[in-house]
């Protein structure tokens, strides 16, 4: 299980972490805020951190730190195109309940 | 939901507050838009892909306004109402535009203020206007559409509003036209992070911030202006060393001479407006063509039936082009001579405008400078990706490296003083943000009130510079002349902007003023300004000898006809036709001119006057200790 990413978000991250020319993969989590109880973390990762999951996905590293992981077992990250709008988008099977936007979400 | 980009480690953004900023290239002929997405800098396309916005605002009537390609399109039908490189406009005053003849709009002069010291708010006062058919519309109104246009765009590629925008100006931009841009970015409903050099955007764009420390060159030639910038990076830091350019040279001159080969060529004369439009849209099109390629053909119909065929070969294009090029390396010079440097000390050469794409322009930079000039990214949009990279790290979604950014000033910032003198405050070429304090103090006895004129420019007469805002300082005590301590600051903002303040010491008393600088300067004058100090510094320096001297002449003239007038008992008629004769000799000399002349009047009456000085001097003693005991005297 854990945490993959779609065909078309892996080849986007690759080409994002060549062009800023560092980092190791991508950082995914989740925090709590938001206006509906947890947000989602999407970074850059430079190193590695302690007990940090580790999962590849067409050859890029994804990092989820163990805390967070039960908040997206299971969840396929993918990248899509919104009229003028791009970006990635969270497939995650663990949200009962999401705010109007879908940033922030309840499990 | 909302689609999420990847954030740098550690600043991942809470939901609904995403940092979305962008950097803007508010240019003559073209605009673009650029942010910072998943760590990258990008252009953002319109719905149809392109990312150049025409630099072309069309009023219709019903108060409808289109930007753009539409707008570009009605140019011919509607030319009093489509309005093209308004930029040319921004800050200006009706005379600073210069030859309105060839343009086709109808211009008002806006009321000009007075007194020059408006709320730096009010922006449009003095500015040129343009009469449309949607009613007067000043060149702030018309950028803000442009910029309308942008936001809108940004705003629905990055999924929400944005926190705020770097928009990039010229370099040479002056205080006014600084201010008519942040004017029209706020018209526009955006928030104005910084203003931000157009050479510097670009070296930021290639990274040379974080390149190894040195001096970068950046030349833009775009579509009808030409830039030369001279920048060095210490520390991370760009500074601007100097700035040059021509505001009438551009890749559409390239155009026009392909445009005279094809006239001369086929023996054409006075063609109509439709036709010649259609010969300049094919010239267009073979000078980029010849870009990639050593030849293109150039066919058309011309409305009279005549047939154009013509084969046009890059060395032909070469030849006829030469001295356009040529015309961009004498300003290049000067800036390297302005900058004090040598061809050899530049490490770095940036390419920055369309026209920049032209092989012989990149052959002839990279002759001059001896090495091959960046070319990698696209030159038109270097300036917008290099203010996305700025934008995205004043919204606080960079942390690492914190560059700071310096600029210039184009021409030094002074003050007037007695005589006509340009005192200066701020020296050309000083990195701002800055501040300088001087002090000044009055002239007469009893004055009370000082005027303040602001002044700009390297000449050492007020006439021969640019006035920028005049004020008063009120309420100074009554004192003698040069008792008061008035110190005047004046204060350069990061984005170029001047405020002068000014404060009597003794009693604090302050002029609480923002000084709105009238209108523009073109970058052309700038250069004339600058020429014109260097070839008449002898005179110039003569010159503030000469008035230095009528200035204290004059000052001391009025000091002895005032003492004459209070304490003239006090001397018999021969010490005082003596006194008189002098000061005649040198009212006299004032006349005549010479300075030296002055110079040995003003010693002759200083001379005659010492012992009235100091019979003056007794008398007001006794005066003050008259009837009063030793203790009374407040003795320190």
């Amino acid at each position: 299980m854990g945490v993959t990413l779609s065909e078309a978000a892996a080849k986007h991250v690759q080409n994002f972490i060549a062009k800023r020319g560092r980092g190791i993969g991508l950082r995914i989590g989740v925090r709590t805020s938001g206006c509906s109880g947890m947000a989602y973390k999407l970074e850059f990762a430079d190193a590695l951190d302690e007990g940090d999951l580790q999962f590849d996905s067409f050859g890029v590293k994804v990092l989820v730190d163990p805390k967070s992981l039960p908040y997206i077992e299971g969840m396929e990250l993918d990248y899509t195109r919104e009229g003028l709008n791009e970006g990635f988008k969270f497939n995650n099977p663990n949200v009962k309940d999401a705010c109007g936007c879908g940033e922030s979400f309840q499990v | 939901m909302a689609l999420l980009q990847i954030s740098e480690p550690g600043l991942s953004t809470a939901p609904h507050q995403h940092r979305l900023a962008v950097g803007i290239d508010l240019g003559t002929t073209n605009s673009l838009v650029a942010t910072v997405r998943n760590g990258i800098s990008v252009v953002l396309n319109d719905e149809h892909g392109r990312a150049m916005l025409p630099s072309v605002v069309r009023y219709a009537a019903d108060g409808a306004v289109v930007v753009g390609e539409p707008a570009q399109a009605a140019q011919s039908d509607d030319p009093v109402n489509t309005i093209l490189s308004v930029k040319r406009f921004m800050g200006r005053g009706l005379a600073d535009v210069g030859d309105t003849s060839r343009l086709p709009y109808r211009f008002v002069e806006a009321p000009s203020t007075s007194s020059g010291q408006v709320a730096s708010t009010s922006s449009g006062h003095g500015m040129v206007q343009l009469r449309t058919v949607a009613g007067v519309k000043s060149p702030v109104e018309v950028s803000a559409e442009i910029l309308k246009v942008l936001r809108v765009r940004a705003e629905a590629s990055l999924g929400g509003e944005l926190v705020g925008a770097v928009i990039t100006v010229p370099a040479y931009f002056d205080d006014a036209q600084r201010q008519a841009t942040k004017d029209a970015a706020k018209l526009a409903g955006l928030n104005v992070l910084r203003l931000l050099n157009e050479p510097t955007a670009a070296a930021i764009a290639y990274g040379l911030d974080n390149a190894s420390e040195g001096v970068y060159a950046v030349y833009d030639l775009g579509g009808g202006t030409f830039d030369i910038s001279i920048l060095r990076l210490s520390r991370g830091v760009f500074e601007v060393l100097a700035a040059n350019g021509d505001s009438a040279l551009g890749g559409d001159d390239f155009d026009q001479r392909i445009h005279c080969w094809l006239l001369e060529k086929n023996q054409l004369s006075a063609l109509n407006p439709k036709d010649t439009r259609l010969l300049l849209t094919l010239a267009r099109a073979a000078k980029e063509q010849l870009t990639e390629h050593d030849e293109t053909r150039i066919t058309a119909v011309l409305s009279s039936g005549e047939l154009i065929d013509n084969v046009l070969t890059q060395t032909e294009f070469q030849s006829m082009s030469q001295n356009l090029i040529q015309r961009t390396l004498q300003p290049l010079r000067r800036a390297l001579r302005d900058a004090k440097l040598a061809v050899a000390d530049v490490k770095g050469v940036v390419m920055v405008g369309g026209a920049t794409r032209m092989p012989q322009v990149q052959l002839a930079v990279g002759e001059f400078f001896g090495q091959t000039p960046l070319t990698n990214l696209d030159p038109d949009k270097v300036v917008a990706l290099g203010a996305a990279i700025q934008a995205n790290l004043l919204a606080g979604n960079r942390t690492s490296d914190d560059w700071l950014l310096l600029d210039v000033i184009p021409l030094s910032l002074g003050l007037e003083t007695m005589g006509g003198l340009a005192e200066k405050i701020i020296p050309r070429n000083s990195t701002i943000p800055t501040a300088r304090a001087q002090e000044f103090t009055t002239y007469k006895d009893g004055q009370t009130a000082m005027s303040l004129h602001v002044v700009q420019g390297e000449r050492e007469l007020v006439s021969d510079c640019r006035s920028l805002a005049k004020f008063e300082l009120r309420g100074i005590p009554a004192m003698v002349a040069g008792a008061a301590r008035i110190r005047v600051t004046f204060q350069v903002d990061a984005d170029g902007l001047l405020n002068v303040a000014a404060r009597e010491m003794g009693s604090g008393i302050e002029a609480a003023i923002v000084v709105k600088p009238s209108y523009g300067l073109s970058d052309a004058e700038i250069t004339r300004m600058l020429q014109d100090s260097t070839q008449h510094a002898q005179d110039d320096m003569q010159a503030r000898a000469q008035r230095e001297q009528e200035t204290e002449a004059n000052q001391l003239c009025d000091a002895v006809q005032q003492a004459l007038a209070q304490d003239g008992e006090l001397l018999d008629l021969v010490q005082r036709a003596h006194i008189e004769e002098q000061m005649a000799a040198l009212q006299e000399a004032l006349r005549s001119g010479g300075q030296q002349l002055i110079k040995r009047a003003i010693t002759a009456l200083n001379d005659a006057t010492v012992s009235f000085a100091q019979a003056r001097m007794d008398k007001s003693v006794t005066r003050a200790l008259a009837g009063k005991n030793i203790s009374d005297l407040d003795i320190k």
